[in-house]
């Protein structure tokens, strides 16, 4: 399949999702609102997750889908994703510079450029405000830690590819601790992983991945990330089978974070860290993709998973 | 060069230890090298030896030692690929 009928095969799916209602347009690419049934599935999907990590003891935390710009510029994002980050600026003028601002917006000109940039930022992935969060605490108890988030995530990619979302809500398990501890819990991510996702009669593959880091510089963050294998994706195919859609990820940061927010584990080393994430719209997508638009008509197997 | 490179692995590194102590053989991810401090010592090494490594030598084995460092900038001073 080449990019034309990847492309074509991504329009057509979207268009399929747009007219049974499921996925509701905007106008812009990426950004859709969900019926009551992509919603149902969503929730189904999230408790099914908590069904197979809620007895872990995850400390819960839930934040809304912008972070402290503070902690978005001591993460480094921008080194990285300078492309996807999505900043948040709002009027900050008097009274002169109002009345511009409706001019230029009357006359169909440029009225952002005097915009300024406010102190919130888009949450790019939902654990970024758990690392400063944590290392505010102090020292980690011998144990480690281990948080459980789920937020709207923003990336700026439009995309007509509708797995291909600008805001999307990601769950996530998240340990910060030993290295020992944090591969343990990767490890045990990709056994589950690839088992709950089984349990839901998708096809499925699990493979090394990479970030879209920007530039060169992301070209050689990529290739060490892959020759490392410090990333695995779980990919079903929605549009294609050649490019299957990572629906979950598991990642491991090494020191990464524990050294860009000062997070030491109890006997003082730096803390590593790892996530698993769950695509919560491309596994809904997925779940449409292989059984049908209508859950009504989905194996009883597969109903019985989600909805017991 | 081993000179150069050593004042650019001091300087953009990140390396837990001394650049001037290190053998041109030693392993750079064992002195304390990461991926972000890899990216620091590419641009640092373009900059100093004027140069560009082009996609292929974007790995971790070409920045793996002073040895290979060397081996990888001679080849593109000279005009070929390491």
């Amino acid at each position: 399949m080449n990019m034309v009928d990847i492309t074509a095969a991504q329009a057509a799916y979207r268009d399929e999702l747009v007219e049974s209602g499921l996925l509701i347009p905007t106008g812009v690419d990426g950004l859709y609102g969900r019926s009551g049934v992509f919603e149902d599935v969503v929730e189904r999907f999230d408790a099914l997750v908590t069904r197979w990590g809620g007895q872990d003891g995850a400390e819960v935390m839930r934040f809304p889908p912008a972070l402290n710009r503070q902690y978005f510029e001591e993460s480094e994002y921008l080194k990285s994703f300078p492309h996807l980050a999505g900043t948040i600026h709002a009027f900050g003028g008097d009274e002169k510079a109002h009345r511009t601002l409706l001019r230029r917006l009357e006359e169909g000109q440029d009225w952002t450029e005097d915009q300024v940039a406010t102190d919130v930022v888009m949450t790019p992935a939902a654990c970024y405000p758990v690392y400063p969060t944590i290392a505010q605490r102090g020292a980690l108890p011998g144990d480690g830690k281990l948080i459980d988030v789920f937020s709207y995530c923003f990336r700026r990619e439009p995309s007509i590819d509708p797995a291909r979302m600008q805001l999307f809500r990601m769950r996530e398990y998240i340990r910060i601790g030993t290295p020992d501890q944090v591969v343990e819990f990767r490890e045990l991510w990709l056994e589950r992983g690839r088992e709950m996702m089984g349990s839901l009669e998708v096809p499925l593959d699990v493979d090394v991945a990479n970030d879209p880091f920007f530039g060169r510089a992301g070209a050689m963050l990529s290739s060490s990330q892959r020759e490392q294998k410090l990333k695995f994706e779980l990919l079903i195919p929605i549009t294609s089978n050649e490019k299957p859609t990572a629906c979950l990820s598991f990642n491991y940061h090494q020191d990464h974070f524990g050294h860009l927010w000062d997070i030491h584990t109890a006997d003082g080393g730096v803390a590593h860290t790892a996530c698993v994430g769950f695509g919560m719209e491309r596994v809904a997508l997925a779940l449409f993709r292989h059984h049908g638009f209508d859950p009504a008509q989905w194996p009883a197997s597969v109903r019985k998973v989600l909805w017991g | 060069m081993v000179a150069g490179i050593r004042s650019v692995l001091a300087e953009c590194g990140g390396l837990a230890v001394d650049a001037g102590t290190l053998a041109i053989d030693d392993d750079l991810y064992s002195a304390g090298l990461t991926s972000h401090g890899c990216v620091g010592l590419m641009l640092g090494l373009e900059e100093q030896f004027d140069v560009e490594f082009p996609e292929k030598l974007l790995n971790r084995r070409t920045f793996e030692s002073i040895a290979a460092i060397r081996d990888a900038v001679r080849g593109l001073v000279d005009g070929g690929e390491a």
